[in-house]
């Protein structure tokens, strides 16, 4: 399966969850997992998504999930989970 | 399954830190180039450069984007200059003609540094050999991302003394033709022992004969992370250390590795070696001095300073060595001086010297490299100084280099401005007393015994 780590860091607001996820729906791209924590009152969120059948390409859902980012005031940041995998697993 | 801390390590290297991969760099062979006539022999290469290389630039963009690794360079590396131009070129002059071609090529395909303009003679030149030497300083300063280097020894062969004599006067006419710019055409030139024919680094690299069409060779870096992790290790002895480095090693070199591959599957183009080493740039919080002064050195240069080198070199390589499945190129901790901020402020602070550069490169890779030296210093003391560090390589069984810059017009105490990833650099004094004698005798220094190791 091909997994996408999506990460949100930012100042923590009402709605950050719900806009990226309606991004998300809009788009097909199933969540299979959230952690979200504040650090520091940094809202913290990493989710493990499924961009099989995503109805856009990674590298065009990655500049819109960006530019979503920037509206809400957030970053957010879009890769592949291999290079994860490969850091923290032999 | 990854959790949240593990993507935020990653990601806190990536932003805060400096992990980049340094360099993915297409290795080509231009053997099939050659020709007797000038100009077919450069039409072939630069066809074969631009068609193999095509999407070099563009797969590493496609690679930084999917995983936010920055990829700082594409580079491309070629046969060695003087095999493949010597049934054509007649004088120096016909070897510039290659030097513009692989310039032109690189702008083509939009690498920002192509090597091989280079001779391999550690035993012995050929006339196409010198030739091409000699036309180092003009190809250097008539163009832009062309690097040359050449090997004038092995510990196989010994040195080749009339090699390291040339090669100290080279040096000198590469800088006085670069003058306007702080001699910069001498950074672009690097004199070798024991050349590795996989190196991925600037300005060193060259595709080796013993080397397949095409390969990928990826150099990795990330002196800014192993720092971090060792301010959390601050006071720990040397066990805590050493198991610090290593982890922090294999981590990054990881990173190489995916790329690596990931470039190799996407230009169907076979992956050589990751080279794992710890270069540093002129940015803050990217220095390997900065990791010596970590390790509890006031200043890189200090007493022990070739101890914690040593140290830092051999757990880089332990650690590396098992997060990739090939290693090669230089492999280990580079200590540039104008690349490094760390090593400008132990030079300013007069607490690191040229001798001491030379005790350093003894235990890592590389050697005494982008250091800036006065413009008067004599072709044959930079000869010298040259069969130092050669005869360093060849004794001990490693990959040595020489990139000194004498800056013309200046001298101690004066600084030299090469910008970007070049830095700069504070002139350090060479020793004055002549070695013109030892340089002239000709000839070569027998290989080294390899027995009764003392």
């Amino acid at each position: 399966m091909d997994k996408t780590i999506i990460t949100v860091v930012g100042k923590d607001t009402v709605g950050i969850i719900a806009k990226v996820c309606t991004y998300l729906a809009n788009n097909q791209i199933n969540v299979l997992d959230i952690s979200q924590t504040i650090v520091q009152d940094y809202f913290n969120m990493m989710m493990i998504a499924d961009l099989e059948g995503a109805s856009c390409p990674f590298a065009q859902c990655a500049k819109e999930l960006e530019q979503l980012g920037e509206e809400i005031g957030v970053s957010i940041k879009c890769q592949r989970e291999e290079i994860f995998k490969k850091m923290h697993r032999i | 399954m990854i959790n949240i801390w593990e993507v935020n390590e990653t990601n806190k290297m990536i932003e805060q830190e400096n992990l980049d991969v340094r360099t993915i760099t297409l290795g080509i062979s231009l053997l099939d180039c050659i020709d007797s006539d000038l100009q077919k022999l450069n039409e072939n290469i630069f066809q074969k450069i631009t068609k193999t290389a095509a999407n070099l630039v563009k797969t590493g963009e496609e690679i930084e984007r999917n995983y936010c690794i920055p990829i700082v360079n594409k580079r491309i590396s070629v046969t060695p200059i003087a095999l493949v131009g010597q049934s054509a070129c007649r004088t120096p002059e016909d070897f510039v003609t290659i030097a513009k071609t692989l310039d032109r090529a690189a702008k083509t395909v939009g690498v920002n540094f192509i090597g091989g303009y280079s001779a391999l003679v550690s035993k012995g030149m050929t006339e196409g050999d010198r030739s091409l030497i000699c036309s180092i300083p003009q190809a250097l300063a008539q163009t832009e991302r062309v690097c040359s280097s050449v090997n004038v020894g092995s510990t196989k062969t010994g040195i080749d003394m009339d090699a390291v004599k040339l090669m100290g006067e080279i040096v000198h006419q590469t800088a006085e033709l670069t003058k306007e710019n702080d001699s910069l055409g001498c950074a672009k030139l690097v004199i070798f022992c024991n050349a590795p024919d996989d190196n991925p680094f600037m300005a060193g690299a060259f595709h080796g004969v013993t080397e397949e069409d095409a390969i990928i060779n990826v150099g990795v870096s990330g002196p800014g992370v192993v720092k971090k992790a060792l301010e959390s290790v601050r006071g720990g002895n040397f066990e805590l250390l050493c198991e610090t480095i290593k982890k922090t090693a294999f981590k990054i070199t990881r990173v190489g590795q995916l790329v690596a591959q990931e470039a190799s599957k996407r230009m169907g183009i076979p992956f050589g070696i990751i080279d794992l080493s710890l270069a540093p740039t002129p940015a803050v919080g990217d220095s390997v001095a900065e990791i010596l002064e970590e390790i509890g050195l006031e200043y890189a240069g200090a007493p022990g300073t070739t101890a914690a080198l040593a140290l830092l070199n051999d757990q880089v390589k332990k650690g590396g060595i098992m997060a990739s499945s090939y290693v090669g190129g230089l492999s280990g901790a580079f200590i540039p001086v104008s690349e490094d901020q760390g090593m400008i402020n132990a030079v300013e602070a007069g607490a690191l010297t040229l001798e001491k550069l030379e005790a350093m490169t003894c235990v890592c890779s590389v050697g005494l490299d982008m250091i800036a030296i006065p413009g008067d210093v004599s072709p044959s003391s930079i000869s010298g100084i040259i069969a130092d560090e050669m005869a360093i390589g060849m004794v001990n069984q490693k990959t040595t280099a020489v990139r000194l810059v004498p800056v013309i017009g200046k001298g101690v105490g004066e600084t030299a401005e090469f910008g970007g990833l070049l830095g700069h650099a504070p002139i350090m004094p060479v020793n004055p007393y002549k070695c013109g004698r030892f340089i002239n005798r000709g000839g070569r220094i027998p290989a080294p015994v390899h027995s009764f190791k003392n």
